[in-house]
């Protein structure tokens, strides 16, 4: 049954409304790979080894080919740069911002003056901050304030939101833009987490994994999940299968599902971008990280990634245009 | 000079005499606060205003001076029946140049005035329109010289933009200044959007439900009056739609929505005619909609304001409005005409050439203050170049004298000082009746001695009170 409540929406608007949610969720997932890789280039190099962790930090951001076309080497401030700062870098803080107000500016019809507010505050204050802070104390701030800001702008939506398409559409745009960024850090890192690694792991890799917890913000819920110390296999089930971790793939798509399926009721229909999606879902549900390693790692994430896009695809196809 | 505040002498006038004392009263740095407050809540809530051509400016506030302009009870009656008036003879302009054209046999206004007027759309010749209304939305600048005389000094029937600032205006004043509402009785501006609703809901054609789907449609966030869009699109509850948002079959017109396509019954559109619909008019936009004319045409969408409604609003009709009004409604107009020179015509032109240093020019189809010369301001140098541009093409300028614009107290650098004002009142026409919400957007000059009011070229607004009896 169709709500007759529901005003019809148009498909732009729900277009603007995702990329909004998207662009500001990427934004403070940038500014968190920028914190932990200033975490770890912080410590002496006997605990992190010699590896280039700024450049790691490009791949993680998924944006490497485009960095070394701009630059030669990748350091702290290149890489801070171009991936906070730079109008070249599509995906850079201030483009994310900027876009995200660009979209929001096109549907403020349909956003809350809060969120409005929030996402308007954002983007004026970061022109504050210029070409970028002068030091390191100074770039913490900043990223800290990156990621208030997008917690400021979620919790708007969170709490001013009516319940209706509109929202459902905006919480799209951010679980399939968490589940590809979360995807994005276990692809470049997923060496690091291979059991195998155990034997020949010493202090250096626990800080690697650490890192990776922190990206995600998920070094406390660890603690709370499993209960014992950092060991490479949980941190891959916590990413991948728990329910309960807000920024594992599985939370991404049981969310996802949920919000296509009050879509689906509210318009009376169900389409491919909601069986694509309870696919996925049904696949993280019935694997078990001991069969993810056995068939391998690499080659799941991989294939996430891809059904992660074809779903942002289907939704695009089935609303968007 | 004739002042808001103070009239031609010294003496306060009665409407101002609370303000006058507040003022006395207030402490400058209160009123720094506040004004400094005001510009802040602008800036978040994001009413800007794109200026063309200034990359630096491509959001701009415009300034906002927080103390009102206060127009009395009586005062407001004049002006709204002129109004109303004014308004009604346009549309009857409109229909008749499209129709029978009686106005032209009887040479009231000359033929070539009409069909040679690039905004002339003869695709408009015999269409009808749902109640014969052509300009539902209608901005009408007025200029005042003294106590008893408001003059109009253009009309706005295409899409006449600043209704937002009236309405933003008036909730930041509540805002910061509660008090002053205290000391008058204002009457509210607030149900403007409800009027339009109902006035754009009353022309739907007869194909509409009872209701019927209306729509704002805008260029888009590049356009400099975006924001109004937007919040009017926010309080009318329509949806904000661009060109690409619509589509045209078998002559209807639908939009795009996350459900499939949805009938559109009534558009109220912020774009030009000649981007309305590539396949009619440029054929470059890419703002429009393919086959929007021809749905029109078939009736089975409104457009508000109809299209080709510019014949009855550019500077060079503007001169015949006086006939206009008493050619169709047999009465005399409420309010005047700036004493206009056609400079399409010989001893017009001639009077126009030999006193260049006294009066304004302008072009016919310019506006936002682009393309005129103010004599009493100009250099030697930039009257001559004017004088060749005239004399190559008489036909596109008017003249009028310098009009000493009444003033109004305003803060500025200096503190408080008297700065030229005009007001533009928005006039609703729909099936059975015309509404004029009580207020207007007051414009101010903030250069000392400018004429200039428009917010392109460096004016601000103010809040417009209309006092209640």
């Amino acid at each position: 049954m169709t709500d007759e409540t529901l005003k019809n929406m148009l498909s732009r608007t729900a277009d603007n409304l995702y990329w909004l949610a998207r662009y500001v969720e990427r934004a403070e997932y940038i500014a968190r790979i920028l914190d932990t890789t200033l975490r770890l280039t912080a410590l002496p190099l006997a605990y992190v080894g010699t590896t280039n962790e700024w450049e790691s930090a490009v791949a993680t951001a998924g944006c490497a080919s485009a960095f070394f076309e701009a630059y030669k080497e990748a350091n702290e401030e290149t890489v801070t740069e171009f991936l906070a700062f730079s109008t070249s870098n599509p995906s850079s803080i201030r483009n994310c911002f900027e876009s995200a107000r660009l979209n929001a500016r096109a549907v403020r019809t349909a956003l809350t003056i809060e969120m409005w507010d929030a996402i308007n505050s954002a983007w004026l204050e970061l022109k504050r901050w210029g070409n970028g802070p002068s030091s390191r104390e100074e770039c913490a701030r900043f990223l800290r304030w990156v990621q208030g800001s997008s917690l400021q702008f979620d919790g708007s939506a969170y709490r001013t939101m009516l319940r209706n398409d509109a929202y459902w559409f905006s919480r799209l745009g951010v679980y399939i833009e968490r589940a590809d960024n979360t995807a994005r850090i276990l692809d470049v890192k997923y060496h690091l987490l291979l059991p195998a690694i155990e034997k020949v792991g010493g202090p250096l890799d626990y800080f690697q994994w650490t890192a990776i917890l922190r990206t995600v913000s998920a070094l406390t819920a660890y603690h709370w999940v499993y209960r014992e110390n950092v060991k490479p296999w949980l941190v891959a089930d916590l990413l991948i299968l728990r329910d309960e971790m807000p920024r594992s793939l599985a939370s991404c798509y049981e969310n996802l599902v949920q919000n296509l399926d009050r879509i689906a009721n509210a318009y009376g229909r169900q389409g491919p971008a909601q069986r694509h999606a309870r696919t996925v879902r049904a696949r993280l549900e019935n694997a078990k990280i001991e069969d993810i390693f056995q068939s391998g790692l690499h080659e799941f994430i991989d294939e996430f990634v891809e059904d992660n896009n074809r779903l942002g695809t289907a939704v695009t196809q089935q609303y968007l245009l | 000079m004739f002042d808001e505040m103070r009239g031609s002498g010294d003496a306060v006038r009665p409407a101002y005499a609370e303000l006058s004392q507040w003022l006395a009263e207030v402490k400058p740095d209160v009123l720094d606060f506040r004004r400094r407050e005001a510009e802040l809540l602008f800036r978040r809530i994001g009413i800007t205003f794109a200026v063309y051509g200034d990359p630096e400016a491509q959001e701009r506030l415009i300034p906002f001076d927080v103390i009102p302009r206060i127009i009395a009870a009586k005062e407001w009656e004049t002006l709204r029946r002129g109004l109303e008036q004014r308004v009604k003879a346009i549309n009857a302009y409109i229909k008749d140049v499209y129709g029978r054209r009686e106005i032209l046999k009887a040479g009231l206004v000359p033929e070539d005035l009409v069909f040679q007027n690039p905004v002339f759309r003869p695709e408009m010749n015999g269409q009808k329109v749902p109640h014969d209304i052509y300009v539902h939305i209608a901005g009408i600048d007025i200029v005042r010289l003294d106590a008893d005389t408001f003059y109009v000094l253009e009309d706005n029937a295409r899409t006449p933009s600043g209704v937002s600032y009236m309405l933003e205006n008036r909730e930041i004043m509540l805002r910061l200044f509660p008090e002053l509402f205290s000391r008058y009785r204002v009457a509210p501006v607030e149900n403007y959007p409800d009027e339009l609703l109902e006035t754009l809901k009353s022309v739907a054609p007869p194909s509409a439900s009872s209701e019927p789907n209306v729509v704002l449609l805008t260029p888009g966030v590049y356009n400099s009056a975006y924001y109004e869009h937007s919040f009017l699109a926010d309080k009318l509850g329509i949806e904000l739609v661009e060109g690409r948002d619509l589509v045209v079959k078998s002559d209807v017109v639908y939009m795009r929505t996350t459900e499939g396509l949805k009938r559109v019954d009534v558009i109220y559109r912020r774009i030009d005619d000649d981007f309305l619909d590539p396949l009619v008019f440029r054929p470059d936009s890419g703002l429009g909609v393919p086959g929007l004319m021809s749905a029109y045409q078939a009736g089975s969408v409104t457009l508000a304001n109809a299209v080709g409604t510019g014949i009855a609003d550019d500077k060079a009709v503007y001169s015949y409005m006086p006939e206009i009004v008493k050619f169709y409604l047999g009465e005399e107009p409420l309010l005047k005409n700036v004493p206009t020179w056609r400079c399409r015509e010989d001893e017009h032109l001639a009077y126009v050439l030999d006193h260049l240093e006294e009066l304004v020019v302008k072009e016919v189809h310019g506006s936002g203050g682009y393309g005129m010369l103010i004599g009493p301001k100009a250099d030697k140098a930039s009257i001559a170049a004017f004088r060749a541009k005239l004399k190559s093409d008489p036909k596109n300028f008017i003249a009028q004298p310098t009009l000493a614009l009444s003033t109004c107290p305003t803060c500025v650098d200096e503190g408080i000082a008297p700065r030229h004002v005009d007001l533009r009142p928005f006039v609703l026409s729909g099936r059975t009746r015309t509404r004029i919400v009580p207020g207007g957007l007051t414009r101010v000059a903030l250069k000392k001695g400018s004429l200039v009011v428009n917010s392109s070229q460096g004016g601000g607004t103010k809040d417009t009170w209309v006092l209640d009896n």
